[in-house]
C-alpha cells in the first residue's frame, strides 16, 4: 500500500513538471481559436506551412487559412504587432525552448500587415 | 501450417490498419486543402505594353510605385536591387530619342530557369517568371543569362519587408510582375502609378482585354526578339 501510495506521489509529482515545463510563456497576441486544434497545431504547423509555400509561390494556390500571413494576423503581439520582435514573441518563444532553428524570418516579415502598412502610409 | 496461416492474416490486417493510420495525417492536410483558391492557370498569359511614346523623360514614377510596393532600396549602386530601370536611348543617325521602363520580361522560353541548377527559378502557368527563393542558393547564373539584365542578387540582411513580398540576403530576385497583387484581381504597381497611362497590364490570351486589342491593332515589338524567347512584355514606338 505504502508502496503503491509513493508511486502515484512520483508520478503526480513528475506530471506536473512535465506539464510546467512543456510551456514556454508566450505572447500568444490575439489568440482566440485557432485553424486547426492547438495541439495538432504545435506538432504540424511546418507541414502546413511548409506544402503551402510550394502550392503559393510556384502554383499560385494561395490558401488563406494556412497561410503563414494569417498566422501571423492573429499571433502578433497586440504590443508590437510582431511574432519575433522580442523573447517571448509567439514564434520565437517556443523555438528558443526547443533550440530549433526558425529562418522563416529571414525573408519573411514577421509583422502583422495592417500594421506595417499603417507605418508606410505614415512615411 | 493452419496456424501459421491464421497469423499471417493477422499480421496483414493489422499492418492494414496501422497503414491507414500512417496516412491520415495526410489526408487531413488533403481534406484542409479544399477551398483554396484556384491557382495560376495556363489558359491566361499575363504581360504588359508599354508605350514609349507615352513614356516621358525624366519622369520616374514607375519606379518610385516599384520601390515603395516591394519595398527596395532605390539606389542604383551596383549591390542595390532594382526591379524596374528607365533607360533613355538615343538614336545616334536620327538623333530620335526615346524613354522605356526595362525589367523582366516573362519570357515564355525563359533562359534563368533552364540555366537553374535547383528549380527555383520558374515560370508559373500564366506566364510569370519568378524566384523561388526558399530553393535559390545564389549561384547566380540566372542573372548571367538574362538578356536584359533584369535580376538582382540581395547582399545585405533585410529587415522591415513587405509582408506580401518576402526578400532575403543570398537570393536573386527580380519583377515579380506584382504577383501577390495579381493574385487578388489587381495590378502591377508600376502600370498603376504612370501618369500617362503608358503601361497596360493584361491577359494576351483573352481576346477581349484592352492589351490584347492593342496588341492586335498597333505596331509593337519584343525587345530582342531575334533571341526567340517570346517575352510577354512589349513595347511600342521603338
Amino acid at each position: 500500500m505504502r508502496l503503491l501510495v509513493s508511486l502515484l506521489l512520483t508520478l503526480c509529482v513528475s506530471l506536473a513538471w512535465a506539464s510546467e515545463a512543456a510551456s514556454p510563456k508566450l505572447d500568444i497576441g490575439k489568440g482566440g481559436q485557432c485553424v486547426e486544434d492547438t495541439q495538432w497545431m504545435r506538432k504540424n504547423h511546418m507541414h502546413l506551412l511548409k506544402h503551402g509555400r510550394d502550392d503559393a509561390l510556384r502554383h499560385g494556390i494561395r490558401d488563406e487559412k494556412h497561410s503563414l500571413k494569417t498566422c501571423i494576423e492573429c499571433h502578433a503581439s497586440t504590443q508590437d504587432n510582431s511574432v519575433t520582435a522580442r523573447a517571448d514573441s509567439f514564434c520565437v518563444g517556443c523555438h528558443k525552448y526547443e533550440a530549433v532553428k526558425l529562418d522563416c524570418f529571414e525573408c519573411h516579415s514577421g509583422t502583422r500587415k495592417s500594421a506595417w502598412l499603417q507605418q508606410r502610409n505614415a512615411k | 501450417m493452419s496456424d501459421m496461416d491464421m497469423d499471417r492474416r493477422n499480421f496483414l490486417k493489422t499492418s492494414v490498419g496501422a497503414a491507414a493510420v500512417a496516412i491520415a495525417p495526410g489526408m487531413m492536410l488533403y481534406s484542409v486543402a479544399q477551398g483554396k483558391s484556384e491557382g495560376a492557370s495556363s489558359r491566361v498569359r499575363w504581360g504588359m505594353l508599354i508605350d514609349t511614346n507615352q513614356c516621358k523623360p525624366g519622369c520616374n514614377d514607375c519606379v518610385t510605385a516599384c520601390n515603395r510596393e516591394n519595398g527596395l532600396p532605390g539606389e542604383t549602386k551596383a549591390t542595390d536591387s532594382q526591379w524596374i530601370r528607365k533607360i533613355e536611348i538615343k538614336d545616334i543617325s536620327s538623333g530620335r530619342e526615346i524613354s522605356l521602363p526595362m525589367m523582366c520580361q516573362h519570357c515564355e522560353n525563359p533562359p534563368c530557369v533552364d540555366v537553374c541548377p535547383t528549380n527555383a527559378s520558374m515560370k508559373r502557368a500564366d506566364g510569370i517568371v519568378l524566384v523561388d527563393k526558399h530553393r535559390c542558393i545564389g549561384c547566380r547564373y540566372c542573372m548571367m543569362a538574362c538578356p536584359y539584365k533584369a535580376r538582382s542578387f540581395v547582399h545585405e540582411p533585410q529587415h522591415d519587408q513587405n509582408p506580401d513580398v518576402p526578400r532575403g540576403k543570398g537570393t536573386v530576385e527580380s519583377c515579380t510582375l506584382c504577383v501577390h497583387r495579381i493574385d487578388v484581381g489587381g495590378k502591377p504597381a508600376c502600370s498603376e502609378a504612370c501618369p500617362n497611362q503608358a503601361i497596360i497590364f493584361g491577359d494576351l490570351n483573352d481576346e477581349n482585354s484592352e492589351i490584347a486589342q492593342k496588341v492586335r491593332s498597333v505596331a509593337s515589338v519584343q525587345v530582342r526578339a531575334d533571341l526567340r524567347l517570346n517575352p510577354g512584355v512589349r513595347y511600342q514606338g521603338i
